[in-house]
């Protein structure tokens, strides 16, 4: 990727982001479209630890309960700004991600796998269980950012599905211009090193687990910021949001979009986040279709969508 | 002491399921390096199965039978259809794949039953068994003897039968299996309705003791994965000994210091394992080829 296709990437994201409301008959379809863009978010993380990096994680969402979390309890229990507490979950994300990153990421494969699903699980339990600080799983109210009320004092009066509308697109073209300026950087490409071989990577003298663990806590803190974007707009969260189901819709609307591009990231968020608004009408067969969705998906597109149809597009075969 | 005792029975109990599911996603990552995540929808499908045939009047071992060989269709089908067209995907598809499969089993299975949870009745009766103190409940040592039964039949299975081999010999090497003429695909499709029957089995013997309902395989899925890995992937006594360990750990955990948190302490057990193990407790040393 040139400097040239990072530019392209970030004006066509901001044009969909800018261009779409245009088509949008009814509150509704803003708060849609804020959701793809928090999704999304949390799948760029996503794309610099698995795209990138070449490591899996099956407990992700322990991060965005973390970062949710932190925004409904600070400012119940320290009395601080949503905000500040929006800052404080993404450094508590990073150091949990750190702690629990140093020793597990030496895993390979499945056992990664099972390991990071253990730490979702137990963030999730926790947050469900105890009930007496956390509301339980009936889940708890968040308060309000206050952002929308200061915008109206200085002239600019929104609704609160376009202030998010807006506010979750600007954190969205944010995190991908920052996921797309690690790929070019020496780091982005020593990670992309080690997805190529870790062996031939440390013999170039590449420090693999300092990057692998820098690409799990960046994409921990992507996570949390996400988490806090969902729980402010919300203004309420429950322990789902941890859950291992959430975590697995990471993973899948990374891989589906494409996991290699932050274009992809965005597009799989998209889908997965649209799809179940659209299968309400069949609610029976919601599930039905969804796993229809992930396995035709991944069994006829195998590197995601947008690459494959970028590839028929420009007409290689293979 | 006879807390103690009451506490390892049910945990024996459980383990035996978990056991039985750690073995079904053994057999499969054995013949193809897939893990299976759509293991705990077998055990649900054996289960629900079973109910509904048992309820339109077919007596209860031949409803069984129905529910295995049914299910074990599904895993053929579910490798026919998902698995063998997505060779050599890497393993995050594959993932996404076994679990989309696993969302789409339980979407069918909540429309074609329903969404409550059921029973049958145990197959000697509910009356407990007293055993130093503790007692047991006489469906357990029917879920601890087949968890047993099944163990050794894999095991003489494996290393006593050609066939066995031949699956050992596919997921050693394919390509050399092929080329020594084990028909691969045939042990595939073999591997998928065994594990498939063996998870059958599980959800059959334990639906009298834990009910089950459209949504119960998720959750089963996530600790016979995690009895596996406790073991070490692939290994049969892994995953019978992991199984029944996670099971013990959790009665203990619940037992001793919180009900709340027995399916954390499973966890975390599992991470501190892997954190000293990293690849299992029967883990054989691994090398990279570079």
């Amino acid at each position: 990727m040139t400097r040239h296709t990072k530019l392209v990437t970030l004006l066509v994201l901001a044009a969909l982001i800018a261009v779409a409301p245009l088509f949008f008959p009814s509150a509704f379809y803003y708060r849609v479209g804020s959701l793809v863009f928090v999704n999304g978010l949390a799948v760029v993380g996503m794309v610099i630890l698995i795209g990138y990096a070449g490591q899996i994680s099956l407990g992700h969402a322990g991060f965005v309960g973390i970062g949710a979390y932190t925004c409904a309890l600070g400012p119940l229990y320290l009395g601080i700004h949503p905000s500040i507490a929006a800052v404080l979950g993404a450094i508590l994300s990073a150091v949990m991600a750190w702690l629990v990153g140093r020793p597990i990421l030496k895993l390979k494969g499945y056992y990664l796998g099972v390991a990071t699903l253990g730490f979702g699980v137990l963030v999730s339990m926790v947050l469900s269980k105890e009930g007496a600080i956390t509301g339980g799983p009936d889940g708890i109210a968040v308060p309000d950012l206050g952002l929308r009320g200061l915008l109206k004092d200085a002239g600019l009066n929104l609704t609160n599905a376009e202030f998010w509308y807006a506010f979750a697109g600007l954190a969205l073209l944010l995190g991908a211009w920052i996921a797309l300026n690690i790929y070019n950087s020496p780091t982005g490409r020593a990670l992309r090193a080690l997805h190529g071989s870790e062996v031939a990577a440390r013999t170039v003298g590449i420090d693999v687990p300092r990057l692998k663990l820098q690409a799990f806590v960046i994409s921990a803190v992507y996570a949390s910021a996400a988490g806090s974007l969902l729980a402010l707009q919300n203004k309420f969260i429950t322990p789902d949001a941890a859950g291992f189901m959430h975590s697995i819709e990471m993973v899948t609307m990374a891989v589906l979009g494409g996991a290699g591009s932050v274009l992809g990231a965005v597009f799989g968020a998209a889908i997965l986040t649209i799809l179940p608004q659209v299968l309400t009408v069949f609610q029976e067969y919601e599930y039905i279709l969804l796993g229809l969705v992930m396995m035709l998906v991944m069994i006829f597109l195998p590197e995601g969508i947008l690459p494959s149809i970028g590839r028929r597009l420009r007409g290689k075969s293979e | 002491m006879p807390e103690l005792m009451q506490f390892l029975l049910s945990g024996i109990t459980v383990g035996a399921v978990y056991a039985l599911i750690a073995l079904g996603f053994t057999i499969i990552y054995n013949a193809s390096d897939v893990v299976n995540f759509a293991q705990g929808e077998f055990v649900m499908l054996g289960g629900m199965i079973t109910v509904f045939t048992y309820a339109a009047g077919l007596p209860l071992p031949l409803a069984a039978i129905v529910a295995i060989v049914l299910t074990a269709g599904v895993g053929v089908l579910l490798n026919k259809l998902a698995i063998e067209p997505a060779r050599g995907a890497p393993v995050v598809s594959l993932i996404i794949i076994t679990i989309g499969a696993s969302i789409f089993i339980r979407g069918v299975a909540q429309v074609v039953f329903d969404k409550q949870l059921h029973r049958f009745p145990a197959f000697s009766g509910d009356a407990p068994i007293a055993v130093l103190g503790a007692t047991i409940l006489p469906q357990s040592l029917w879920v601890i003897a087949g968890a047993m039964a099944v163990f050794v039949g894999l095991y003489l299975f494996f290393t006593r039968t050609l066939l066995g081999r031949a699956v050992l010999a596919t997921a050693n090497n394919r390509m050399a299996a092929q080329l020594v003429g084990i028909n691969t695909k045939y042990v595939m499709t073999l591997s998928f309705a065994l594990s498939a029957a063996i998870g059958a089995l599980g959800g059959v013997l334990v639906t009298p003791i834990t009910l089950v309902s459209y949504d119960v395989g998720i959750g089963l899925a996530l600790k016979g994965f995690a009895a596996a890995m406790l073991g070490g992937m692939g290994n049969p006594k892994g995953a019978l000994v992991g199984g029944i360990l996670l099971g013990i750990i959790e009665a203990l955990t619940a037992g001793y210091i919180s009900s709340q948190y027995k399916d954390a302490a499973a966890f975390v057990v599992i991470i501190a394992v892997l954190f000293a193990m990293p690849n299992g407790l029967f883990a054989k040393g691994s090398t990279d080829r570079v």
